[in-house]
């Protein structure tokens, strides 16, 4: 199973391309109010770390995810279930 | 109060439009004149936005039947099939949904944004996967959220994305549903079915095909895009609606599964909503006998289409992929979409704007749904409309 700490840098590295204004990425950067991504840019980041990790992410999990950190603690149960 | 806060950012889109002159989502249609021309504004206006593919909702036939049971069994049913009773009319229209579709059972609904979630919520729950294309119909995504069950989309007609997901699936594609459209409801392009029919079989999963805007539309005898394919034993469930070729209101599912008939009573939207009325059921079968008896009616939709998507192509328009009785024009710019949009409406054309986060990549368009019905001085008109977007736009349409 993947480690927590591993996937938050993953999910960072992953992020920097969209990261446009350079902010700092941290844990509890807002991934919608901090980083600014409309709907279709968060579809685009989902794709890029679905294939990173090569898992699907079901669309009820994004009501779920504001942050870095729930994003990598959703990821984590997901990778958990698949093993 | 604090309730009503959420509503704010649609208050603020809808300032946004009226700001720029229009109105679109509260157009009035004062009166008909004919079966594709109403008065708009004061204005004769040709009705370019419509879904009434085969032109049938002023068919003297559908109209006959539908005045002859509303003498005979009145307004409405006043409740759902399953606390009221079934009308033998409902009976009868389902046997004839199998019948034409060649299907062993038929579902009626009472809308097909009904048909969708009663369907998607009965065949898929907790524990089950739906994958579905990135360009399905809202319906489609609320029937997912509806249904309690893991939902994930693959690129639109990406065989590739639906491979890759269900490869990942492993031996969960026994409990998966994969949901595509016949014709795409914003772009007009069709799903790859015969492809995404193969990939189904390989991996085990089940599939069902919104017909919505293909049925009447598709295939020799107009059963949608499964027919035109040739995968249609291969389609586990065809769900579509009355509400565009067949000119009356409410939804439908067929299947060859036995299970089918257990579905029904595992379908809220369906055992919790009034059913059809007995006018709508109708006037509903017999627009069916006529997709069946006139063949022709298909031909000059097509024809139709075609002209359209022609014309509109050689101003530079930036349109779908290929000809369809859905042809939306693409833009770049709300602003200018407003603009377009108004003027086809001085010109006396409607059409439908859309805008984001309707459209599939956040750019509006102004969509145009071509019916058998329009007659060649009604295409010229639309066509007229659009070349005098020129004056608005200058020589490069999409600039």
């Amino acid at each position: 199973m993947q480690d927590y700490r591993e996937l938050v840098v993953k999910i960072c590295d992953i992020i920097r391309p969209f990261n446009k204004d350079g902010i700092d990425l941290n844990e509890e950067t807002d991934l919608a109010g901090d980083l600014g991504l409309d709907s279709l840019k968060v579809m685009e980041l989902l794709v890029t770390v679905e294939d990173s990790l090569d898992i699907s992410i079901p669309l009820n999990v994004l009501p779920r995810v504001r942050t870095i950190k729930d994003f990598a603690e959703q990821l984590q149960l997901l990778l958990s279930e698949r093993s | 109060m604090a309730i009503f806060d959420k509503l704010h950012p649609i208050s603020s889109a809808l300032q946004d439009l009226q700001n720029c002159g229009v109105d679109s989502v509260n157009v009035v249609i004062e009166r008909f004149t004919a079966p594709f021309e109403a008065v708009i504004n004061g204005r004769r206006t040709v009705l370019a936005g419509t879904n009434n593919y085969l032109g049938l909702t002023f068919d003297q036939e559908c109209i006959r039947a539908a005045c002859e049971a509303l003498q005979q069994e009145g307004t409405g049913t006043t409740g759902s099939r399953m606390a009221n009773g079934n009308y033998a009319a409902h009976i009868a229209l389902e046997r004839e949904l199998a019948e034409f579709f060649g299907r062993k059972g038929a579902i009626v609904f009472s809308t097909g944004y009904v048909a969708i979630l009663g369907m998607i919520t009965a065949l898929a729950g907790p524990g089950d996967i739906i994958l579905i294309d990135s360009d399905c119909h809202a319906s489609i995504y609320d029937g997912c959220r509806l249904a309690g069950a893991q939902f994930m989309i693959f690129k639109h007609n990406n065989i590739g994305d639906l491979e890759k997901r269900l490869r990942r699936l492993g031996k969960q594609t026994e409990n998966t549903l994969i949901v595509v459209e016949g014709i795409y409801s914003m772009l007009g392009d069709r799903a790859i079915l015969a492809d995404i029919a193969a990939v189904k079989k390989n991996y085990g999963a089940c599939i069902l095909v919104d017909e919505a805007h293909s049925l009447g539309v598709l295939g020799k005898q107009g059963r949608g895009l499964a027919e035109e394919a040739g995968v249609e034993d291969d389609v586990d469930f065809i769900v579509g609606t009355f509400s565009k070729s067949l000119g009356t209101i409410g939804g439908y599912c067929v299947s060859n599964h036995s299970q089918l008939e257990l579905l029904r009573f595992a379908s809220r939207p369906y055992i919790f909503t009034a059913s059809p009325s007995p006018s709508i059921i109708a006037s509903t079968r017999e627009a069916l006998k006529i997709i069946r008896a006139r063949p022709e009616l298909r031909s000059r939709l097509w024809e139709n289409a075609r002209t359209l998507y022609q014309r509109l192509k050689d101003m530079d328009f930036v349109l779908g992929p290929a000809p369809s009785p859905i042809i939306p024009v693409r833009l770049k710019d709300i602003v200018k979409a407003v603009a377009f949009w108004n003027r086809l409406l001085e010109h006396g054309v409607y059409v439908n704007m859309v805008l984001p986060p309707a459209t599939t990549d956040g750019n509006p368009l102004l969509r145009c749904s071509v019916s058998a019905g329009h007659t060649p001085e009604q295409v010229e008109q639309i066509c007229e409309a659009f070349a005098s977007l020129r004056d608005v736009s200058g020589p490069h349409l999409m600039s």
